[in-house]
């Protein structure tokens, strides 16, 4: 078990470091610079100079590199070119309103998916099979911002029950924060929600035509015990392994979803540090998102192996 | 629905105003209403709060005439009013400039303002590490005395023109010295409304400042949202989640806006030229045969309503009609596609000839881009379209003037004066004109002034240096019942002291 962690964990180390260097070279090569975009069209040579030296971008590439990952590994993220302070302050801000909205998503997904899927696969075939999996067509095929705009249509506009976007900001109280995070929070879960939906669908299914399954039903069990205690806990693993991968997909579709609701949140930092050319925001967020994505796919890794003793042997 | 009581209920309410005098009545209906926040809109957010060391737009509309003031302020007719100068004197030499200061003045910490204060600012805004944006509002400096502590005497090198207008400029605002170097997230000055909270890339607020100097505003609190999504403006003001918007990013929501009966669309005109930025250095552009075929052929108003939807105001040269000295030169080439044809083939093209049509991001670039290349396929010019981001225009067009055609709006106000740069992008070269732009510099009457200025307007558009098509229209939308807010932009800010609900 040891030796599958350490060779986990090395390969991990090797891999951020590797994506640490694509994304330092890929923003490198990338036409523009930041103190241009600061001072605008007028802007006197002196005075660029003078922003390029406070930015440190007057330092060769090499040195620049080096200074950035030193910080990373001490924790310093450096200052924002535009905004002007650290830029693990601007994460952070921004994690306050995209971790509760991702985390909101993922749960109202679950709540609507799951039992979607259960209730599709013990019909299987009959009516409310096709309604629910009607319902997941309809979910994966309605693009999520135009979904969030017909949520504002009705909620916002039409009966004015909540706001139509922006977030006034956790120091408000809870209930205001929450109330703005509830019409983005269900446009990012209806496409998870048809996924799971279909999913949960498929593996009930299979596992109610397990021989355990068979067994247990010549035994005279319930079917309702049978349905809940004995397929869906199996039907849920590869459920579980679909939802942490998904997580990359939330933090995506947070980008236009944050766009649509302008919510200050981590993927319209994204989007705004791309535009502004704040390429010191950029490096930082998306390595953010690699390690995110690494992290995962370690835990992934090691519970597999905690499962399954074939491979712990195997390593 | 209205029912008869609601009828004779209004009535009543009716008689009840004849009876109030005007000035009652919107004193007894701000009672009524009781409301003294606003909540006010804006497509793009400030990266910081610091005018003195920033370009971006944003920052000015946010924090001039609200946090900070300068010697002197524009007003919404582009005049120069005294700000925190309550009277200046121009020397006979037209070098010395004496300005009395107000006393009395604090900034928002407590601070005394004098003339020191604005000696250390302008001092600092030419200092070696400096990133003002605007340095050349203060080149003419020679140097600046205070006799007195509400006296500051600025001597110039040489007679400038358009020294005063620089003055009410954001980059020319009074900071203090205890808190200059925080500006950026934490700004004090001597406004009419104090920083209170930014949550950054959602909203600023901000709260009238008890020891200002001048008239106490209306508005006892004021927040400022941001939002970039032309969508998301437009649902934010029909579920009146804002009071009003400077600027909507939606031209074709107005129809939309305008039905609604709780909001009101006002269009205005700003500093904005957008023009074909056309590179004068770069063959077949540098043939003025050339240039002219192009004017012949860009008809404004198709282009206008192609990206509008409305009629907006069309110009025939580098200059705003928000200014007195503006002439409309729209007909200098009017549209002639024969005409255009016969001036290609005199240039050796009479088939026309290939080039790139460099666009950056915003809505009116590259819809107008769109028009402007379909437009020049009609005489053969076929113009590829390249979509770029704003940081790779600012670098490929602007600083490596590499390109052909490209459309941009050039939003600082006043700002001919920049094709008498040889090595500004464009590359405009005329001698002719640079001495007409030195002879404005030096001119102080007005009436002089503005006859050059027309003068210089006339040259560029028979030159026709670049296309010149509209100027960016303000689409301002504001509640019912708020009243204040600017219209116009001779200078692209919003002074929340102005603004009040009816």
């Amino acid at each position: 078990m040891l030796r599958l962690f350490g060779g986990r964990l090395a390969s991990c180390v090797v891999t951020l470091a590797a994506s640490a260097l694509i994304i330092f070279l890929m923003l490198e090569v990338l036409p523009g610079d930041p103190a241009a975009v600061t001072l605008g069209l007028n802007a006197a040579p002196e005075a660029l100079a003078a922003l390029r030296a406070e930015m440190g971008l007057d330092r060769p590439a090499p040195l620049r590199f080096l200074a950035w990952i030193g910080g990373l590994i001490t924790g310093d993220l450096g200052l924002s070119y535009t905004y002007r302070v650290p830029v693990s302050q601007l994460i952070g801000e921004r994690m306050a309103v995209t971790a509760p909205l991702a985390l909101a998503a993922m749960l109202l997904a679950c709540a609507i998916g799951v039992p979607l899927g259960v209730v599709a696969a013990a019909n299987h075939n009959g009516p409310l099979d096709l309604a629910a999996m009607a319902f997941a067509q309809i979910g994966l095929a309605i693009p999520n911002f135009w979904f969030g705009l017909l949520l504002v249509l009705v909620f916002a506009i039409g009966l004015g029950w909540l706001p139509s976007g922006g977030f006034p900001g956790w120091q408000a109280g809870f209930w205001p924060g929450a109330r703005s995070l509830l019409l983005p929070a269900v446009a990012l879960a209806l496409p998870q929600a048809a996924i799971l939906a279909r999913l949960t669908r498929s593996a009930m299914l299979d596992a109610l035509q397990e021989d355990f399954v068979r067994t247990a039903r010549a035994k005279g069990l319930a079917s309702r015990t049978l349905l809940y205690r004995h397929a869906l806990r199996n039907a849920l693993i590869p459920v579980v392994t679909i939802l942490g991968l998904q997580f990359s997909v939330l933090i995506a579709g947070a980008i236009i979803i944050e766009n649509v609701f302008a919510l200050p949140g981590l993927g319209r930092l994204v989007f705004q540090s791309v535009a502004q050319h704040d390429l010191i925001v950029v490096k930082d967020l998306v390595m953010l998102f690699a390690a995110l994505a690494i992290l995962a796919n370690f835990a992934v890794d090691l519970l597999y192996g905690l499962i399954d003793p074939r491979l712990r042997r195997r390593a | 629905m209205t029912t008869r009581r609601d009828l004779i209920a209004g009535a009543g309410l009716a008689a009840l105003a004849a009876q109030l005098s005007g000035r009652a009545l919107a004193q007894a209906q701000t009672l009524a209403s009781g409301k003294d926040s606003v909540v006010i809109a804006m497509t793009l957010e400030p990266p910081t709060l610091d005018p003195t060391s920033g370009a971006a737009q944003a920052i000015r509309e946010v924090t001039l005439q609200n946090i900070y003031e300068g010697l002197v302020r524009m007003d919404r007719t582009g005049r120069i009013v005294p700000g925190l100068a309550e009277s200046w004197e121009v020397a006979a030499d037209n070098l010395v400039h004496s300005f009395r200061l107000r006393s009395g003045v604090r900034f928002h910490d407590g601070a005394p303002f004098s003339a020191e204060t604005v000696r250390f600012s302008f001092e600092r805004a030419v200092a070696p590490d400096s990133t003002n944006a605007q340095r050349q509002i203060f080149a003419p400096i020679a140097s600046i005395a205070t006799p007195d502590p509400l006296t500051v005497v600025i001597t110039l090198k040489q007679p400038t023109a358009n020294f005063l207008y620089g003055l009410a400029w954001g980059d020319a605002v009074i900071v203090s010295p205890a808190t200059a170097a925080a500006n950026r997230t934490n700004p004090v000055g001597t406004g009419p409304f104090r920083f209170v909270r930014w949550n950054r890339g959602d909203r600023l607020e901000l709260a009238r400042f008890d020891d200002y100097w001048g008239p106490k505003p209306a508005l006892a609190r004021a927040t400022f949202r941001f939002i970039s999504d032309p969508q998301a403006q437009v649902a934010s003001l029909l579920a009146g989640d804002v009071d009003a918007q400077t600027n909507l990013a939606a031209p074709e929501a107005v129809p939309q806006l305008r039905a609604s009966p709780r909001l009101s669309v006002s269009f205005g005109k700003t500093e904005g030229e957008v023009i074909l930025a056309t590179n004068n250095g770069r063959p077949p552009f540098d043939d003025l045969r050339v240039r002219q075929a192009i004017a012949h052929v860009l008809d404004r108003k198709t282009i206008a309503l192609g990206v509008y939807g409305f009629n907006v105001d069309l110009i025939g040269s580098h200059f705003s009609p928000l200014h007195p000295a503006y002439v409309d030169l729209t007909n200098t080439y009017a549209v002639d596609l024969a005409r255009a044809k016969a001036l290609l083939a005199q240039a050796g093209h009479p088939n026309g000839f290939s080039c790139t049509l460099k666009l950056p991001p915003p809505a009116y670039a590259r819809r107008s881009g769109e028009i402007i290349a379909a437009l020049l396929g009609q005489i053969g010019i076929n113009a590829r379209i390249e979509q770029l981001e704003f940081p790779q225009w600012l670098e490929r067009v602007f600083r490596g003037r590499d390109f052909d055609l490209s459309v941009i709006a050039h939003t600082e106000p006043l700002d001919i004066g920049n094709y008498a740069r040889d090595d500004y992008y464009f590359q405009y070269r005329n001698p002719e004109f640079r001495a007409l732009i030195a002879k404005i510099e030096t001119t102080l009457p007005e009436a002089e002034r503005n006859a050059l200025y027309r003068e210089a307007q006339r040259v560029l558009a028979r030159d026709a240096v670049n296309g010149y098509l509209f100027v960016l229209p303000k689409i301002t939308v504001t509640a019912a019942g708020l009243s204040g807010m600017w219209t116009d932009w001779p200078l692209p800010i919003t002074p929340l002291a102005e603004v009040a609900w009816r």
